[in-house]
């Protein structure tokens, strides 16, 4: 190696190749031959909101949008009038799947509603064993937010118990608020990006119906990896 | 054999296979008519796609900015970013990664830039125990072949032939229903998310604005690979970066509807870093691996730069007339469909793949399918030009000039046409054969005859 000469680390290398490639410029996006209709500096898909399915304006039809759009993922959503009917309807569903042990983390919610069913519980916001979390029957988190949009939920690893409550146990129940529904999701990217501004939890999740495949002959399974069920219950 | 040669014997085998030609088309038909479902729901997909082209345009036109932004901020958070030039680098900072941790076991989520570098084959190799989650992934390395297609890798398999596979492989096989299949699979795997020492993921976009990964699946297995193992790594090309959080509120729908035809993909997960100090779980230590591999070469040609926009969706791979009559193997090549014929020549060379692009109807089917309205069917002429521009072929040149002298002289044209009269008739005795000079068209089809009398000769005797 000859004196002042360096040698470039891979990052320059192919930094380098990108700048050099770059200086031809590409002709517009999906022009071909036409002009481009993005005319301004904003972002291209800040119009978003125009374009994606659209959803109604007051809350009660965005209430039934959610409803619609669960039913669809084959989700069970139900809305409640109190945290009590939660806490009975939550209940039921332990009866009914026997539960013999559930994962849950600290929250108003949870800690509010889950104590009372009398199963045992294990908390994931605080060091775990895995396998523990894996011999449970349901994993009962919270949420960041519902999107009526889609039907589903956003989940994030401060705000639902870590990174595997929501995905490990059989059935994933979700328990939240009325005002937590947000219309679509350019609301909820923007609710995060309000929430967290530069902090964000190193995991964010769009949860949008129980885990699912279609890899054998394209016929939907429920259940592949993560869970078989996924109930919201909101009030 | 030569690839081009390869390509030809195993199209012509399976577009012999009716029974598989079937059961695609029907499959892809379904997903046809689910996908137009979940387009009809949007208010406006055109102008969606527009939006969604301009931003990857803009995305790839600043990607060394982006990039840095990029790699900085996940940087800040604990992760450690490494770049590769080319898949040997790649499987070489894997591997020591893999030697620094004593690792033995790794459970991958599906990732196409794996398949790409031949990484589990390295890895097996090497004597790693590699499981592949994604299910149609684990089913295609049970029986040790590449993916069929690129988001539905065992398309191509029926329930009976999996079942028979799971049987012998795995020795559990209750029946052939996809659900019980499916429960085998579910089985066999929970354990293997725990007690493996790295988890192994791919990256769907990747956001410069705020540090974070984006993997897109429909199963949970990327979310428990990305949850359980102490280790992580992700591998993924450069050109998935998107400027900013609030894009993927448009590409994250895009893809499902475009993709599988799904208003959302089940998880849609955005990764910032390793576990934070304050997190009781995830990876104690995060590795993104970003691989050019020739795609900046693919950035010089301004002309295709856009194929870089591609979110592997696997739409144009859905509606090709081509791709589901000759199927995903027949390509040979990790990317396959129109995408795959656009860019496998510049990834690995025109000459030797420059038949991709002959291998196409040219109906824009493709073009007209991208969510970031890459210009597909052009591409694929553009390469064909290309190729010839580089490496004329010598007697198609000669045939073109003669055909060029021919049809410039009446006198020529209908002495021609006499010939073609006198000639058409033995031509039927060899059709086919080596002896017959219109062979490649003539093998598996008619050439029609030659009318009596021409256009012009009908003209100018009209009464």
């Amino acid at each position: 190696m000859k004196n002042g000469e360096t040698i470039l680390s891979e990052r320059e290398k192919i930094l380098g190749r990108i700048r050099e490639a770059l200086k031809v410029p590409a002709p517009l996006p999906g022009s071909h031959g036409e002009t481009s209709t993005h005319t301004t500096t904003e972002s291209p898909a800040s119009h978003a909101r125009e374009w994606l399915p659209s959803v109604g304006a007051s809350a009660a039809e965005q209430f039934d949008l959610f409803a619609k759009n669960a039913a669809d993922l084959k989700a069970d959503f139900q809305l409640f009038n109190s945290a009590e009917e939660v806490r009975q309807a939550l209940a039921r569903l332990r009866d009914a799947e026997k539960w013999q042990r559930m994962a849950t983390h600290s929250g108003g919610l949870t800690d509010a509603i889950c104590p009372i069913l009398s199963v045992p519980l294990l908390r994931t916001d605080r060091p775990y064993d895995v396998q523990d979390l894996e011999k449970c029957d349901a994993g009962i988190s919270e949420c960041d937010a519902l999107i009526a949009q889609t039907g589903g939920v956003v989940v994030t690893n401060r705000s639902a118990g870590g990174r595997a409550l929501s995905v490990l146990p059989p059935h994933h129940v979700v328990l939240a608020r009325r005002a937590q529904l947000v219309a679509d999701l350019p609301a909820a990217f923007a609710m995060l990006q309000q929430k967290y501004a530069d902090n964000y939890p190193s995991m964010i999740s769009f949860i949008t119906g129980p885990s699912r495949t279609g890899d054998i002959e394209r016929i939907l399974v429920l259940g592949a990896h993560g869970p078989k069920k996924l109930t919201i219950f909101c009030f | 054999m030569s690839f081009v040669s390869q390509f030809k014997s195993a199209a012509s085998v399976k577009t012999g296979d009716l029974r598989l030609r079937q059961f695609i088309r029907t499959a892809l038909g379904n997903y046809e008519v689910a996908r137009d479902k979940r387009k009809g729901a949007f208010q406006s997909w055109e102008s969606a796609r527009q939006a969604a082209a301009e931003t990857k345009w803009e995305a790839i036109n600043h990607l060394d900015t982006h990039l840095e932004s990029l790699v900085a901020k996940l940087e800040a958070r604990g992760t450690k970013v490494h770049w590769a030039s080319n898949g040997a680098q790649a499987r070489e900072i894997i591997s020591q990664i893999l030697r620094d941790k004593k690792a033995r076991s790794i459970i991958k989520s599906k990732a196409m830039t794996s398949e790409e570098i031949h990484l589990n084959d390295a890895l097996e190799k090497a004597g790693y125990e590699v499981v592949e989650s994604d299910l149609g992934e684990f089913i295609v390395q049970l029986r040790h072949e590449a993916p069929y297609h690129i988001v539905f890798p065992s398309m191509h398999l029926t329930r009976g032939e999996i079942k028979d596979l799971f049987q012998k492989e795995l020795g559990d096989a209750p029946s052939d229903s996809p659900e019980d299949l499916t429960m085998v699979a579910r089985r066999v795997m929970r354990q293997k998310y725990i007690t493996a020492d790295v988890g192994f993921t791919g990256g769907n976009f990747a956001i410069a604005e705020t540090g974070m990964i984006s993997i897109t699946e429909n199963e949970g297995n990327a979310r428990l690979t990305a949850a359980l193992p102490k280790t992580m790594i992700t591998l993924m090309g450069i050109e998935k970066v998107l400027p900013r959080f609030a894009d993927l509120a448009l590409f994250l729908p895009m893809l499902a509807t475009a993709g599988a035809g799904q208003p959302m993909t089940c998880y849609n997960t955005m990764y910032s870093g390793p576990r934070q100090p304050d997190e009781t779980d995830g990876p104690e230590e995060w590795h993104v691996v970003l691989l050019d591999n020739r795609r900046t070469e693919l950035l010089a040609d301004a002309e295709q730069r856009d194929s870089l926009h591609c979110i592997r969706c696997g739409a144009c791979l859905n509606v090709c007339p081509i791709f589901r009559n000759v199927g995903g193997h027949t390509y040979g090549t990790t990317y396959s469909g129109p995408v795959g014929a656009v860019i496998t020549p510049h990834l690995r060379g025109l000459q030797d793949w420059k038949h991709l692009s002959n291998a196409s109807t040219l109906c824009g089917g493709c073009t007209e399918a991208c969510p970031v309205k890459i210009d597909l069917h052009h591409h694929l002429l553009q390469n064909r030009r290309n190729a010839s521009t580089s490496e004329p072929a010598f007697f198609e040149k000669l045939a073109y000039k003669i055909f060029a002298i021919v049809a410039n002289k009446p006198a020529f044209w209908s002495l021609a046409k006499q010939i073609g009269w006198l000639t058409q008739p033995l031509q039927s005795l060899v059709k086919g054969t080596a002896l017959d000079p219109a062979k490649a068209w003539t093998k598996t089809r008619d050439l029609p005859p030659q009318p009596r009398e021409s256009f012009k000769d009908w003209w100018k005797n009209r009464k």
